[in-house]
């Protein structure tokens, strides 16, 4: 069996209440389960990013990207393995402001992990880190013997080495017409 | 009409007709009464007839799309009668046939409060169609129906369902339709690549025993005579999955019969000895191959599609000619060098005595005092000439049909092929009738589909279509029984039917309707339905326990086909 590794699916399509649900469910239909899901505009108006990580062998990723650019409203779709993308995931910690003054390690492990204070309140204060997985990972296994009020990690954002086409393609179309 | 203001529910009609639809199958109800109150309007330009069940009216749609090549419309209101149109949605999906289905839906206000007859039926029917959209304004009519029709009928036609809400139906608006000529997120033709070509054309040209499997995309794609074209100049042997069925004369010399799971002896075990297989506007469906993994593996393979998708999604190619199939044949052909393979395709004939004698010769000059399934089939040859468009549903009665019924003409052939949908074949035959209404159309259904779906018997009435329905009655949902008898112990878990009078069911519709037990009396029965004029039930009963062979188990090779 070929290998399984993580692939970064990025999914243009024109913005439409239900296509979420539309891509989602060619996941389900197939059991396949997702591991981050992220939505957003991109650098073209009007056209929406998704951006799916999955854990699959290449021939699978490959047909499940067909079966996603299949639909009506997807204009592209691309797959990359980790090392043809930049990616980043965002963390948040949420913790008591007592900890803060009182564990001084706290202090060290938030300038040693590059993390950031977000904001400081009487009762809580919050670190945010950007990072790859480990690095979120890393900096949570540090703080949770110090009481982590919430924990909680965004999807995976990321861009491609490589060029996406996207404008070329929509200008094909507007040419054709 | 200009810069008047029309309601959402008049515009609705009048896409159907800027869409040059004439005919519409539906159920009416709450949440779409606007609608059918302009339906009754214009009742003169555009016909709806009224199914007795949703799923009717979808499967007669499926069926009037695949006689007639058009695109079908359902109708229905919201809640239950969105869901009961889910199962021929599914249908159509995965046999990619055009159909536009519209669903009433309770008011926008009112969406997402469990209002009366409320459905997400956009949600549901979402993984099943190719394009879905909900309307909650009227302005938004002219656009997604321009568009609904477009995406129904272009590349690998499927089933689009637009639910539009009770206020955009009252709503006034300024109409003005233009049609859709593209989507820019949506190419429904790949341009087809000259290496492809060449790259198909040379293995064409230097192929020893090429072979030719070819599906419904040849059907789909008007490509019948550019395919028969193919055929006739590389020489090269065909075989047809059960969709592609029709698209080639029965009678061609070439025409070397069925692939699959009940497929002929010969085509089966020679897609394992080729050097060469050619898939035309087919998929490579698991009751097609066997198992993948040995499927074919000798050989190189060519794989003519119009959906990307397709291409190595079950099976691996080696040069894949993404397109429409009447373009790319045309271009092959062109290329080709003139041969024949006189030796190879004698080892097809030479297969076909065998299963002449094992199989086919009992299935049509039978012993046994019972009728077969396989001569209540010869019959209906003998008095349509194989002229007839045989509808068929889903089990034994239909794998029996597609081997033994003559095809002369294409879209001849309507089955639920890839979902295997039972209750089918009735409604999918009074649809398949209005769509070629100067064709005979000949339903085959088995004893436990025909109950499925036989309240449209009342459709048929009320509107007089004059289909001929042919129901086989084994007294047994026959395809499990095998099953069970071959590989669960002959347990017949749930299979045995113990049946209603057919005749007199047909009679209390006031149709026409006769019983045969006995051989002597089946053809004079057949020769009756089809020189009739009206519509006719006529129940065949036939041996209760005969099996389909050839057959190739379930995740076994398509070269260890059996025949007994």
């Amino acid at each position: 069996m070929e290998k399984k590794i993580n692939y970064t699916i990025s999914v243009y399509t024109e913005n439409n209440v239900g296509l979420l649900h539309r891509l989602s469910a060619i996941f389900l239909k197939r059991h396949i389960n997702i591991e981050s899901f992220t939505t957003s505009e991109c650098e073209i108006k009007d056209v929406f990013r998704f951006i799916i990580v999955v854990i699959m062998s290449k021939e699978d990723v490959e047909n499940i990207a067909k079966q996603i650019e299949k639909q009506v409203e997807v204009i592209k779709v691309y797959f990359h393995t980790d090392h043809e993308t930049i990616f980043q995931e965002t963390a948040l910690y949420k913790m008591k402001s007592s900890s803060l003054f009182e564990e001084k390690h706290i202090q060290n492990i938030i300038k040693e992990s590059n993390a950031r204070i977000v904001t400081v309140n009487p009762d809580f204060f919050v670190i945010e880190k950007t990072g790859f997985r480990d690095d979120t990972d890393k900096l949570y296994e540090n703080l949770e013997e110090y009481g982590l009020l919430q924990f909680t990690r965004s999807g995976r954002i990321a861009v491609s080495k490589e060029k996406m086409g996207i404008s070329e393609i929509l200008n094909t179309f507007k040419n054709q017409k | 009409m200009k810069n008047k203001k029309i309601s959402g529910a008049e515009a609705v009609v009048h896409s159907l007709l800027n869409e040059d639809v004439d005919l519409i199958w539906g159920y009416p109800g709450g949440a779409i009464m606007p609608v059918y109150d302009e339906l009754y309007e214009f009742q003169d330009k555009l016909k709806h007839i009224l199914a007795r069940h949703e799923q009717g009216a979808i499967h007669a749609a499926q069926g009037y799309a695949r006689s007639s090549g058009r695109v079908g419309v359902a109708i229905a209101t919201s809640g239950p009668g969105a869901t009961n149109l889910v199962t021929g949605i599914a249908d159509a999906q995965i046999d990619s046939t055009p159909i536009v289905c519209i669903t009433g839906q309770v008011s926008s206000h009112l969406l997402g409060s469990d209002a009366f007859q409320e459905t997400d039926i956009i949600g549901i029917s979402m993984p099943v169609t190719k394009w879905n959209y909900q309307i909650t304004k009227a302005s938004e009519i002219p656009e997604v129906f321009a568009k609904a029709f477009y995406i129904a009928k272009s590349g690998r036609p499927g089933p689009v369902l637009i639910d539009i809400t009770k206020d955009a139906q009252f709503e006034l608006f300024d109409y003005k339709y233009s049609k859709c000529k593209g989507i820019r997120s949506y190419n429904p033709l790949p341009t087809i690549s000259n290496s492809s070509i060449d790259n198909a054309v040379e293995l064409i040209n230097n192929a020893k025993n090429p072979f030719i499997v070819w599906g419904q995309g040849v059907i789909l794609g008007n490509a019948e005579k550019e395919f028969k074209d193919f055929v006739e100049k590389s020489g090269i042997p065909a075989a047809w999955t059960i969709l592609g069925l029709s698209a080639l004369p029965t009678s061609h010399e070439l025409n070397v019969g069925m692939v699959g799971m009940h497929g002929n002896y010969g085509p089966n075990i020679l897609t394992n000895k080729c050097d060469l297989l050619i898939a035309i506007g087919m998929r490579f469906d698991d009751r097609v191959t066997g198992d993948p993994k040995s499927y074919a593996s000798q050989a190189k393979i060519i794989h003519l599609d119009i959906d990307p998708a397709e291409i190595n999604k079950n099976i691996k190619v080696d040069v894949p000619v993404i397109g429409d199939c009447k373009e790319s044949l045309k271009l092959i052909t062109n290329k080709i060098q003139k041969k024949s393979y006189d030796k190879w395709i004698s080892r097809f004939d030479d297969l076909m005595k065998i299963e002449f004698e094992k199989v086919i010769n009992s299935d049509l000059n039978p012993k046994k005092d019972g009728i077969t399934m396989g001569e209540s089939i010869i019959a209906i040859n003998e008095f349509t000439n194989g002229d007839a468009i045989i509808v068929t549903d889903v089990g034994q009665h239909q794998m029996v049909a597609c081997r033994y019924a003559n095809f002369i003409k294409s879209k001849s052939n309507i089955t639920s092929g890839g979902l295997g949908t039972m209750g089918f074949a009735l409604p999918a035959a009074m649809g398949a009738k209005m769509g070629a209404l100067n064709r005979e159309v000949v339903a085959v259904i088995g004893d436990g589909g025909y109950q499925m779906t036989i309240q449209e018997l009342g459709t048929i009435f009320q509107q007089q279509i004059p289909v001929k329905i042919v129901v086989l009655n084994n007294d047994f949902l026959g395809m499990v029984r095998q099953w069970q008898q071959l590989f669960f112990d002959k347990r017949y878990a749930s299979t045995e039917m113990v049946n209603p009078d057919f005749v007199a069911i047909a009679k209390g519709y006031y149709l026409d309707s006769e019983r045969v037990k006995d051989r002597k009396n089946l053809k004079p029965a057949v020769e009756r339905m089809i020189k009739s004029k009206k519509p006719f039930v006529l129940e065949i009963c036939v041996e209760k326990e005969n099996n389909v062979f050839p057959m190739i188990p379930s995740g076994a090779s398509v070269s260890d086909v059996r025949l007994n």
